[in-house]
């Protein structure tokens, strides 16, 4: 039955129809239609999400990737599944829109009732641990730099940040937390100025600890830093050096730990950068002036090719991670791991040249 | 300089003689800026009309091969054939070769990107994107690099000789419009060049053929047998097969007529291979201007012909939306007109006459057609009949005589 449907429908496929009358189906690839968008202060909404049959459900703590058509352009980005599973099968994403950003604005005030979404399963190893009614949830966040951000989800789950300060929910209470948070200086972030807030309010015991003013954090002090250390599970989310120290230190003393290693992925566009063919395996080192086609070929890398002007779309590869500029307009294209689709974003490489490091799947 | 070096034959005059290398480097930058705003506005609104293109196509194809299921009852095949070659119609041109061409790719949307799509025809969507989007755009109308000009199989310049076989072209031409997709899929391939020079054993040409005979068994097995089986209820194998073998060629006959209209009405312009060398970009844009026909009509003639209708446009921007050459339309008329160069568009019936008559004429020596009337016939036949019949030497004898006589025909009517 299904060969003959492949046959019916060759060069497409029975689902590419199918699509046009049931895309949340089960089989099909996984979608969400938007219900309902409830503006929760001026700059952030939830976005109520029916699912597609397939969706498999999810613990608290996780997130999902969404991808959405931003001005044309699918766009990819994770977001904090608000609520805990739902008894009408609908799952939840509360969005501030960030300034200058492109999807938040986008999905605060631009997404309709109805509009289709692209989803991923949930996902998120690192996810809060469901507080028992009986007892109180003891829990110890060691975060530095941008490993925060996992975090602030988190807590912004259990305590939302409104215009009239930070709410304490009932379902929260069972939860005391103690946020270690490690940076160069006292950066003025955003994040920092939530933590303080839930701080204020006695949500959280907030320890920040600046490399400039306390020194490099040494681990060894973590008992004087958080008395009742032995009672907590440690959540640890930061740049690798970090977490080798605090798994380290918790094994030896045999204490429960779950880290996540998160990377900053920020790209800054520059003159030229190793372009990495991750299949093959080869760096290549391109200046800014040349195509990556070219100079891939005088380092002897065999790339697709064929015009060389640019009209002719054979050269396109896969661009996982980095950024390239357009050699006749100036026009940037970037890839970055997470918010660009999971193939990444294929550039053609004879118009293009490096404008940092780039991974190209070849 | 110019890459129209030909010399201008018997009353034709080099139509970029007029322009110095200053007036060439300000039309490619009136180009670059055109292109650029269209760039600069892509979005939303271009994404919803591919998609909707996408959306009716499938519709009209589902909703035809339903009705089809009965088409032993007349009205259903008169209603499905037709839907279901508009469906194909529209599958292959508004949508296939445009999305093949690269001009969706910005959606980042991986249903609708050049590198995953695949077509309702016979030749493979790789294979079709290096014959056309590599050599054809590049090569555009030179004359022996372009094979979208005449298909390697036609006369399509009075500078080629003239060869008996050549008063074959008008049927083979018509042949090949029959079966369009079969003949593009061969040429995808470079199949007679590949017999010719031996190379039928080589891996590359081997694995082509068995990309191109793999396409064309799913193509062939959808058509007539899958979708008239599934017809047997109603006791429509037969018409199904028939209705779907009419969709199909017409789908052949129009893209073979809008094709034919791109690059072959009079007036647009053949360049020799030696022209393009060292070519520059404002040269190369030049030539796109020149190598291309227009076809005037309704918007929805535009979308049937996948908006090929602005050749024009596409060539010289092969990769930006099909939906926005109209838009640009008038801009790049109004630069053809101040910088004196010939815009050449009219309807589809003159221009795909236009293109036939080009095709008639090439059939036959050098001013043949031009100077023959009912008075003077007899004695043009029994020339054509000697120049069919005899050697190279008699043609060529008979050629010039012909030339020179057309020469002081042209003299004595100035």
């Amino acid at each position: 039955m299904g060969r003959v449907a492949e046959a019916a429908t060759t060069p497409l496929v029975p689902a590419d129809f199918l699509d046009l009358f049931a895309p949340l189906r089960p089989g099909a690839e996984l979608r969400g239609r938007v219900e309902t968008v409830h503006p929760e202060t001026a700059d952030a909404a939830t976005l109520v999400i029916r699912p597609g049959a397939d969706w498999a459900g999810h613990v608290p703590g996780q997130y999902v990737r969404i991808g959405v058509d931003v001005d044309g352009v699918r766009c990819w980005r994770a977001y904090s599944l608000t609520h805990g599973p739902r008894a009408d099968g609908r799952i939840s994403i509360t969005v501030k829109a960030v300034p200058d950003g492109k999807v938040s604005p986008y999905l605060v005030r631009r997404t309709k009732p109805g509009t289709l979404l692209h989803l991923e399963q949930a996902d998120g190893e690192f996810v809060l641990p469901v507080a028992s009614r009986a007892e109180t949830t003891k829990l110890l966040f060691v975060t530095a730099g941008s490993g925060i951000t996992p975090v602030i989800g988190m807590l912004r789950n259990l305590f939302p940040s409104t215009d009239s300060g930070v709410l304490r929910p009932a379902r929260s209470a069972s939860y005391d937390i103690v946020v270690l948070h490690v940076a160069p200086t006292e950066p003025d972030t955003i994040f920092l100025r939530d933590l303080r807030s839930m701080a204020e309010v006695g949500a959280i015991r907030l320890v920040a600890r600046y490399d400039d003013e306390h020194g490099i954090l040494d681990l060894a002090d973590l008992d004087a830093l958080v008395p009742d250390l032995a009672e907590r599970t440690t959540f640890a989310c930061g740049p690798g050096g970090l977490l080798d120290a605090v798994t380290t230190h918790h094994e030896e003393r045999g204490l429960p730990l779950c880290t996540e290693q998160f990377r900053v992925s920020t790209l800054a566009a520059g003159e030229g950068g190793t372009v990495t063919f991750d299949r093959s395996g080869v760096d290549v080192d391109c200046d800014g002036g040349r195509p990556i086609l070219e100079q891939a070929e005088d380092a002897g890398v065999l790339l697709p090719s064929g015009c060389r002007m640019g009209i002719c779309y054979q050269c396109v590869l896969p661009m996982r991670e980095g950024v390239v500029r357009d050699l006749r307009t100036g026009e940037l294209t970037t890839a970055v791991p997470g918010e660009t689709g999971t193939g990444g974003v294929r550039i053609q490489t004879c118009i293009n040249a490096a404008a940092g490091p780039c991974h190209l799947d070849h | 300089m110019t890459t129209i070096q030909k010399k201008p034959r018997i009353g034709q005059v080099n139509p970029i003689a007029h322009l110095d290398a200053e007036d060439l480097q300000l039309i490619a930058k009136e180009l670059d800026d055109i292109r650029q705003s269209v760039i600069d506005t892509r979005g939303e609104r271009d994404a919803r009309y591919i998609r909707r293109v996408i959306k009716t196509q499938r519709s009209i194809e589902l909703g035809s091969r339903v009705v089809l299921l009965a088409s032993l009852f007349p009205p259903a095949w008169v209603v499905g054939t037709a839907g279901l070659s508009v469906a194909k119609i529209l599958e292959n041109m508004e949508i296939g070769h445009n999305i093949l061409h690269g001009q969706w790719d910005w959606m980042r949307d991986p249903k609708i990107h050049s590198t995953t799509w695949e077509w309702d025809s016979a030749t493979p969507a790789a294979q079709w994107k290096h014959a056309h989007n590599e050599l054809h755009h590049n090569f555009t109308n030179v004359i022996g690099k372009d094979n979208d000009l005449g298909y390697g199989i036609m006369r399509v310049d009075e500078d080629q000789p003239w060869h008996p076989m050549h008063l074959g072209q008008v049927a083979l031409n018509f042949l090949n419009a029959l079966f369009f997709e079969y003949g593009i899929a061969a040429y995808d391939l470079e199949f007679r060049g590949a017999i010719a020079r031996g190379k039928t054993k080589d891996p590359k040409f081997q694995r082509e053929f068995k990309a191109v005979r793999d396409k064309i068994k799913r193509q062939v097995t959808k058509d007539y047998i899958v979708h008239p089986t599934l017809s047997i209820a109603t006791g429509s194998f037969v018409s199904t097969m028939l209705a779907n073998f009419t969709a199909n060629t017409v789908r052949n006959l129009w893209s073979h007529s809008v094709i034919m209209c791109g690059h072959f009405p009079e007036g647009v312009q053949t360049f020799e291979k030696r022209s393009i060398d060292g070519e520059t970009k404002p040269e190369w844009y030049v030539r796109q201007m020149l190598g291309s026909a227009n076809i005037s009509g309704s918007k929805l003639m535009h979308i049937m012909t996948g908006n090929l209708s602005h050749q024009i446009e596409h060539h010289l921007f092969p990769d930006l939306p099909s939906n926005r050459y109209g838009e640009i339309a008038p801009k790049i008329k109004d630069l053809f007109e101040r910088y004196g160069l010939d815009y050449c568009e009219r309807p589809l019936p003159q221009q795909v006459y236009s293109a036939w008559h080009k095709v008639v004429r090439l059939s036959l020596p050098n001013g043949w057609l031009d100077t023959t009337t009912p008075r003077n016939l007899p004695g043009q036949l029994k020339r054509l009949f000697q120049m069919s019949t005899g050697g190279p030497k008699v043609r060529r004898a008979l050629q010039a005589r012909m030339t020179q006589e057309n020469r002081r025909a042209l003299a004595e009517a100035a």
